[in-house]
């Protein structure tokens, strides 16, 4: 290599070898397995998977390479497996747990004769016997931008990543300089996937432009929302194109410190970029000199303590500071004063994610994907009670009925949609009716809900709009930092109110203090925490008033989910003479044998727990559930008399 | 005028104040009250937090802090709107709904800082809109070796802690503790050798709390047996 070659003949030097190894492993003499390990694929036991794979082909003396890979988003079929085999096309396997690896090995790696259709997937490639991945509607309409390569890399291989193009953005970036590298940020309207959607480029700009240094950028893996995973994912399946965003938001800024935020409950995570840190810096793409071109970056790895408030980029910076999480007014904004009052870039894990890609393929490219507002593509971590729950990138401006119905596979066991929660515990319950709303920051704020950092929930019509508000705002409330008065003692009251409701003990005026109160949060809070905190509250307000009204009027909670204001009961048409599976269930011992040898339950005892829903069997399905509880029917029944009882014994 | 002094409009008023000044700060020094809680004189960021002292502003959005604003020549500020009387009640009326609302009975009766805000609001201490819902926590927190610290009348402002931040020497610091509605004060590393006879002179803390939710543990035994002489002799009447 001589002294004088550019960033990009360095590395294209280093991809020569990555390439070599990609061949061997995409055009293969011997099998190589793929094996899903990211923290959600270990959750559904990839761990006994590849333990077993290892023992079945020791055994069989098979050789095949093993590639623990990361995730590639689809929660529900975990533990994923891609086997390609000399002269198949890769074939993808679902839920393969170490029973069915030990199947693949002995049916098909073993002389490749019987691919096990019964557990196959599809093929990730066109060809004429198997049915591929675009035949699913998930992948169809699915576009990879940010997870292109999560799930078909091996994470702890910097080559894997040189091989699929990786670091050519941050080598065309060193070419440009800082200046060229703003501006093609600001062409591309990349905005912030943090929540706010705040232009990246603008922010780049004002931190650029600040006097003082030295200067710093973050990373912000806090990814503090429940049931969010998709940062977490990016930072096991993916890590090297999270760093190579941050060395270029560094370099754009002019920045010398870089720290990655990440929560300590994700210890994959920590460990994968850690390791992608320290092979980067091996090859020379960190350090003193990154690929010959002078500039020179350290990144260090912070581990939080698991604190929703401090993905606050304030309260962050106070977390990094060693204080307490607790955010800070702004202005000054972090750009312009951050972490140790320097001036200090914050983006979210998505952000810098994207950033290489549109270094890559220029801002032109970038712009065709997703609307001209929000360009690119958004990705969700959809929960709840949909077909295919799981992480899913689709582009900006596609319709949430689309998300939800095409792409999820619409509710699951076909029952009825009833609701979306987006944006995370303070994003908005949006219904059926605003379904069109196409996903992109602004069209989300107006109906209510909003980005957030991508968590989505959805919804059956067995879900009480009211205790999800409920739900949701016990969980902001115990989030708050505690700093502020609307936010802390504010938000106390909205639960209270909403207890008293799900209880059964609330009034109409307490449906206009929550309407009040919360646009008094809105307005008084200090930070977005307190801000959008009654956004469940004031969307179900909207939404679903007719449920609250139920609530306050008639005691009756329609979605029968409301413990104080259901009741169970056996319906003696239904329930089988002499069946007592429901008996031993009842952890009150509420159920008794009446005088003709059915069931029935004392509510004096009962705790509504539903254990006996589950217990009685399907062909009978005699327990029944009823609000408010004074629905229950008369059906006359009478205890069997103790003697009798005695004789049954 | 020198380049040091910056004009504005505070509610009509003009008025005229050094460069640098908050805002909060400039209208208290021109007579022009706006309640606040946990802002002190001389704060280089102001925690902002009791959102009392909220302004508008012409040509911004929404309600501002005005402690945490300096402010700038030809500034147009609003100080008593009706929405921003209406946020201040609400806020009021949230950081009361802690306590019991019996003055009578505590140390900083008629210097407490709530007293005063109460009446430029036209506001009852004790909350009747809203529920009384005290802190899940023990009323009295007698953790420090003197000073007792009564968490439901504590309004969370902070300024103990940053006159104890102060205190360089100080063998601990306050902070804050616990998260969300039960947010308190921390004595955390109160019981370090020494801690009781600096604190014993400092009681900058003490003297900071806007609404007497710290004092003397010795203080306010004397207070409570004076209450209990006090209702005895009004008994005997
Ligand atoms: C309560 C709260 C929690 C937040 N949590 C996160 C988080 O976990 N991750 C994140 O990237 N941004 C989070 N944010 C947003 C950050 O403050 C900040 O806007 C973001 O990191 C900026 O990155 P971006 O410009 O790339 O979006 C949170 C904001 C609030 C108010």
């Amino acid at each position: 290599m001589s002294p004088e070659s550019t960033p990009s003949q360095r590395l294209a030097d280093m991809r020569q070898a990555a390439e070599e190894q990609w061949r061997e492993l995409h055009e293969p003499e011997i099998p190589v397995i793929y094996v899903g390990n990211a923290t959600c694929g270990r959750a559904a036991g990839s761990q006994e998977t590849i333990a077993s794979f290892e023992e079945s082909l020791a055994e069989k003396g098979l050789e095949a390479r093993l590639v623990k890979v990361g995730c590639l988003g689809h929660c529900y079929a975990e533990p994923l497996v891609i086997i390609h085999y000399p002269g198949y096309p890769p074939l993808m396997y679902q839920k393969v747990g170490a029973g069915e690896a030990r199947v693949l090995v002995n049916s098909f790696l073993k002389d490749g004769s019987d691919p096990c259709f019964e557990y196959l997937f599809g093929a990730l490639e066109p060809n004429d016997t198997f049915p591929t991945l675009m035949d699913y509607p998930r992948y169809l309409f699915e576009k990879r931008v940010i997870m292109e390569h999560c799930g078909l890399i091996d994470p702890a291989s910097l080559d894997h990543y040189l091989a699929v193009g990786g670091y050519q953005g941050l080598a065309k970036a060193l070419e440009a300089g800082s200046r060229r590298v703003v501006q093609e940020i600001k062409d591309a309207h990349l905005r912030g996937r943090g929540g706010a959607g705040f232009p990246t480029g603008i922010k780049w700009e004002i931190a650029a432009n600040a006097s003082r240094h030295p200067k710093v950028v973050i990373c912000n893996g806090d990814e503090g929302d429940p049931g969010a995973y998709m940062d977490r994912t990016l930072m096991e399946s993916n890590p090297h194109q999270v760093l190579e965003g941050l060395i270029i938001a560094a370099l754009a800024i002019g920045a010398s410190r870089a720290l990655l935020y990440i929560r300590a409950e994700y210890p994959l995570a920590v460990e994968t970029i850690q390791q992608a840190i320290d092979a980067a810096r091996e090859r020379g793409l960190l350090g003193a000199d990154i690929l010959g071109s002078g500039f020179g970056l350290e990144v260090e790895v912070f581990q939080g303590s698991g604190a929703f408030v401090c993905g606050e980029e304030t309260a962050l910076i106070q977390s990094i500071q060693g204080n307490r999480g607790m955010p800070q007014y702004r202005p000054p904004y972090p750009a312009v004063a951050g972490l140790d009052g320097l001036p200090t870039v914050i983006n979210n894990v998505k952000t810098l994610s994207t950033v290489p890609v549109i270094m890559r393929r220029g801002s032109n490219w970038f712009k065709q994907i997703g609307t001209e507002n929000t360009p690119g593509t958004a990705i969700f971590s959809v929960v709840g009670d949909v077909e295919y729950p799981g992480l899913v990138e689709v582009p900006m401006g596609v319709t949430l009925e689309h998300l939800i119905t095409e792409v999820c596979g619409g509710i699951k066991d076909g029952k009825p949609f009833k609701a979306v929660q987006i944006g995370g515990p303070s994003g908005g319950c949006l219904p059926a009716s605003e379904l069109r709303t196409p996903i992109d920051f602004d069209s989300l704020r107006q109906a209510g809900a909003m980005m957030g950092s991508g968590g989505m929930v959805v919804m059956n019509d067995e879900a009480c709009m009211v205790e999800v508000a409920r739900y949701f705002v016990d969980f902001t409330q115990n989030e708050s930092c505690g700093k502020c008065t609307f936010c802390r003692v504010g938000t106390r009251h909205l639960l209270a109110i909403l207890q008293e409701i799900t209880k059964g003990e609330g009034s109409e005026e307490d449906l206009e203090e929550l309407q009040v109160l919360s646009e008094s949060i809105i307005q008084g809070s200090l930070c977005s925490l307190g801000k959008t905190a009654p956004n469940p509250v004031l969307t179900t307000l909207r939404f679903f008033r007719d449920e609250y009204l139920a609530h306050v009027r008639e005691k009756r909670c329609p979605a029968l989910m409301c413990r104080e204001l259901i009741a169970y009961y056996i319906d003696l048409e239904a329930c089988a003479r002499g069946c007592d599976a429901c008996v031993a269930c009842c952890p009150t011992e509420a159920i008794f044998t009446t005088s003709n040898r059915k069931k029935a339950i004392d509510q004096e005892k009962c705790v509504k727990c539903g254990e006996c829903v589950y217990a009685c069997p399907p062909e009978y399905d005699a327990v029944r559930k009823v609000s408010p509880p004074e629905m229950i029917p008369d059906q006359g029944i009478e205890p069997l008399a103790e003697t009798e009882e005695e004789d049954e014994k | 005028m020198s380049d040091d002094m910056v004009v504005l409009t505070v509610d009509g008023l003009e008025i005229k104040v050094p460069r640098g000044t908050k805002l909060l700060q400039a209208c208290l020094d021109n007579g022009i009250y706006i309640p606040n809680l946990c802002y002190l004189e001389g704060m280089e960021r102001p925690p902002s937090s009791c959102r009392l002292c909220l302004v508008e502003i012409e040509g911004r959005p929404g309600p501002v802090p005005s402690c945490s604003l300096e402010v700038e020549n030809g500034m147009v500020v609003h100080t008593s709107t009706d929405a921003l009387r209406r946020l201040q009640q609400t806020a009021f009326r949230l950081l009361v709904s802690t306590n019991s609302g019996k003055c009578s009975l505590c140390m900083a009766n008629k210097r407490c800082e709530m007293q005063r805000i109460a009446k430029f609001l036209h506001m009852p201490l004790r909350t009747k809109r809203l529920r009384h819902i005290p802190k899940d926590m023990p009323r009295i927190i007698e953790e420090h070796p003197c000073i007792d610290y009564e968490s439901n009348k504590c309004v969370l402002c902070g300024r103990c802690i940053y006159v104890c931040g102060r205190q360089e020497d100080a063998p601990f610091h306050l902070d804050f503790a616990g998260r969300g509605f039960n947010t308190v004060i921390s004595f955390f590393g109160s019981e370090l050798p020494g801690v009781a006879e600096y604190c014993r002179d400092c009681g900058a803390c003490i003297a900071a709390c806007p609404v007497g939710a710290l004092s003397y543990r010795e203080d306010r035994q004397r207070f409570l047996q004076q209450l209990e002489r006090n209702k005895a002799s009004r008994a005997r009447k």
